[in-house]
């Protein structure tokens, strides 16, 4: 295990990770995972519930220490600099993350504060970004008010404000039309073309072949990664649903036969 | 860097502000509660204290039982109910609710009043404690201060008091020191709880985490707001107090709000130890009445005395923050008394608030991990 090195050199590299573990007890939540992800890449991080994703971001955001491994987001080691990364990442989960009792504008200032910018900066950056969504009318309007595509756009767009080099999107078009999900990878590609790496998770699997590259995590290891095309070469599917099925089908089953195992022992037969 | 965080921490107490300001509703229950409860408690409290029913067992009806009865008769806060001759009627009147004090009066009363051997019997209604404890005393008063007048100042009858049906009533039971530690309690541990755990049902509390805010900003962001307005509620309620019901800070202010601060500390560390562990902000607020609300109203001596608890559960009283404020608030306002007499409670309320605020810091990093 610990001869693999990720693909991208650690000082070229926008998220790279070696042998990263987490365990709970007795339980491995995540398994020396060993990836890296390029400057300006849009990286899909794939995996069925409790394949250990949801662990794996909170290391790789600095929320969590890892058991053992090594991993470095934005440059900065995980362990050691968990405040140097937070000031450069950018966040935005499923349930989108501004304050429906505040305006658009109160929402931005306040991330904006958060993020250390100051008032100049807040202001330029906000006209922009209203700009550029088309939201200038709604300034004032409570998010509450908004309806659920343009609070997405709107998260996604607070969570760049400050311009941070990988923005996390944890399952960002969870509950979203087909039409607000396109124009929020035009979104996505918008930052990445800008420079932004990308890593985001989701359960679409269409959404999958719009990443430059996707990993597929199954009972806390790696089991795949490459570009949507490699990887359907790689498994003889037509669509990133056939590879994700033929990876994960294997990890589910073992799931329900152990569990069935487990059911049968307390009876007295 | 220490700009940088005091930015951001500056960013977060204002948004939480906003959040206390925009939600009206809420902001207004919370200002206009302690001005409510200072008005009703304060005027039941007045009602007591001028219509306490009083009947006399006389037996021997001689001149100067008659003129006891006539200065009983005649004091404005007593109304005289019926005069007995027998003791017989005195339990159903005691019991009925009719009469919340009687005065037993022994045969020939005259001849040993005059003789300086007169004894006579207060009894009351232990079950409706206020009006007991002030009829009690206002009986006690009138009968010492007709004694004097008539028998040249020696103290010549003894009071005998009996409390029926509840025996061991403590007395002081004023209500703005209880009410202080509710108000505090209200808007410290309960509004500190739920507004956590909304942060935490909506999704923001996760995004504030990846944030460079740091778990301890977003603690006291989230507590500095609502320190200010038990602040505000807790001058309120002792102000109307004052100027409605001339309720007195006999002590020193400085002390009281000292003393406020501490306890809403205390206050302000349950409710993120509650937070910390409800899973949202339904539990949080069950949690905080509960756990919090419950015991300050019944168990800290605010409304029942601690005194007339079973045995068993007096001991517990001892766990309750509340307490120890009410004792503190209790005899710094009533009393007058300063640190000299309350170190002992201060200490004991300053090592609350230490261990509290310690585990409710250490239960906010847990959750993180």
């Amino acid at each position: 295990m610990a001869d693999r090195t990720p693909s991208i050199p650690q000082d070229r590299a926008a998220v790279w990770a070696q042998d990263l573990t987490r365990t709970f007890g007795e339980f491995t939540a995540v398994d020396h995972i060993t990836f890296s992800v390029a400057r300006g890449e849009v990286f899909g991080f794939l995996g069925a519930n409790g394949a250990g994703k949801t662990t794996a971001i909170k290391m790789l955001t600095g929320l969590l220490v890892p058991t053992s491994g090594e991993a470095r987001t934005a440059g900065h080691d995980v362990a050691t600099e968990p405040e140097e990364v937070k000031r450069r990442i950018g966040y935005m989960s499923q349930r989108f993350a501004l304050y429906d009792d505040l305006t658009v504008k109160e929402n931005i200032r306040f991330y904006g504060g958060v993020y250390g910018l100051s008032d100049r900066q807040i202001a330029d950056r906000m006209a922009a970004m209203l700009q550029r969504l088309g939201f200038e009318r709604m300034a004032g309007e409570r998010v509450g008010r908004l309806p659920l595509g343009w609070k997405q756009k709107l998260a996604f767009s607070v969570a760049l404000l400050h311009e941070p080099e990988v923005v996390f999107l944890d399952e960002p078009t969870g509950g979203v039309d087909p039409v607000t999900r396109r124009q929020f990878w035009e979104m996505i590609y918008a930052a990445a073309h800008g420079g932004t790496t990308v890593f985001v998770t989701t359960h679409y699997m269409d959404e999958a072949e719009y990443c430059d590259r996707v990993s597929i995590m199954v009972a806390g290891k790696i089991a795949a990664l490459g570009t949507p095309s490699e990887l359907k070469a790689q498994f003889g599917a037509d669509s990133m649903d056939g590879v994700f099925v033929q990876l994960a089908r294997p990890a589910e089953e073992a799931k329900v036969q152990k569990a069935a195992e487990e059911n049968k022992r307390p009876e007295p037969s | 860097m220490i700009a940088f965080r005091m930015s951001a921490f500056r960013s977060f107490v204002v948004k939480e502000t906003r959040h206390i300001l925009r939600d009206r509703q809420t902001l207004a229950v919370l200002l206009l509660m302690p001005v409510a409860m200072v008005l009703l408690f304060g005027f039941a409290i007045r009602t007591d204290v001028e219509d306490v029913r009083v009947v006399i067992v006389d037996p021997s009806r001689d001149a100067r039982s008659t003129d006891l009865t006539r200065a009983l008769a005649s004091t404005h806060a007593l109304r005289l109910i019926a005069v007995y001759s027998g003791l017989q009627p005195v339990e159903p009147t005691l019991r009925t609710g009719e009469a919340n004090v009687a005065l037993l009066l022994p045969t020939d009363f005259a001849r040993r009043f005059e003789r300086g051997t007169a004894e006579v019997l207060v009894m009351s209604d232990g079950a409706n404690a206020n009006y007991a404890a002030t009829g009690e005393a206002y009986v006690r008063t009138v009968v010492q201060q007709w004694a004097a007048e008539n028998g040249g100042g020696a103290p010549v009858v003894r009071v005998a008091t009996r409390m029926r049906f509840n025996p061991t009533l403590a007395s002081q039971n004023l209500f703005v020191p209880g009410l202080l530690a509710f108000v505090l309690t209200l808007v410290s541990a309960l509004m500190t709880a739920i507004s956590i755990a909304k942060e935490k049902d909506t999704g923001t509390m996760e995004v504030l985490l990846v944030s460079p805010l740091r778990p301890i900003q977003i603690v006291v962001g989230k507590v500095a707001p609502y320190l200010v307005l038990a602040f505000v509620n807790a001058l309120t309620a002792l102000g109307l107090a004052f100027v409605v019901f001339g309720v007195p800070v006999r002590g020193s202010l400085a002390l009281l709000l000292a003393a406020a601060l501490v306890y809403v500390l205390v206050s302000l560390a349950l409710g993120v130890l509650i937070s910390s562990r409800a899973p949202n902000q339904r539990t949080a607020m069950m949690g905080a009445l509960l756990g919090l609300m419950l015991p300050t109203l019944a168990l800290s001596g605010f409304i029942f005395p601690i005194a007339s608890m079973p045995g068993w559960l007096q001991p517990v009283t001892n766990i309750v923050p509340a307490t120890w404020f009410i004792l503190i608030a209790r005899g710094v306002m009533l009393k007058g008394v300063g640190l000299a007499v309350l170190w002992k409670q201060c200490l004991v309320l300053c090592a609350m608030a230490a261990i509290l605020l310690a585990a409710g810091a250490r239960s906010f990093n847990d959750r993180i991990e």
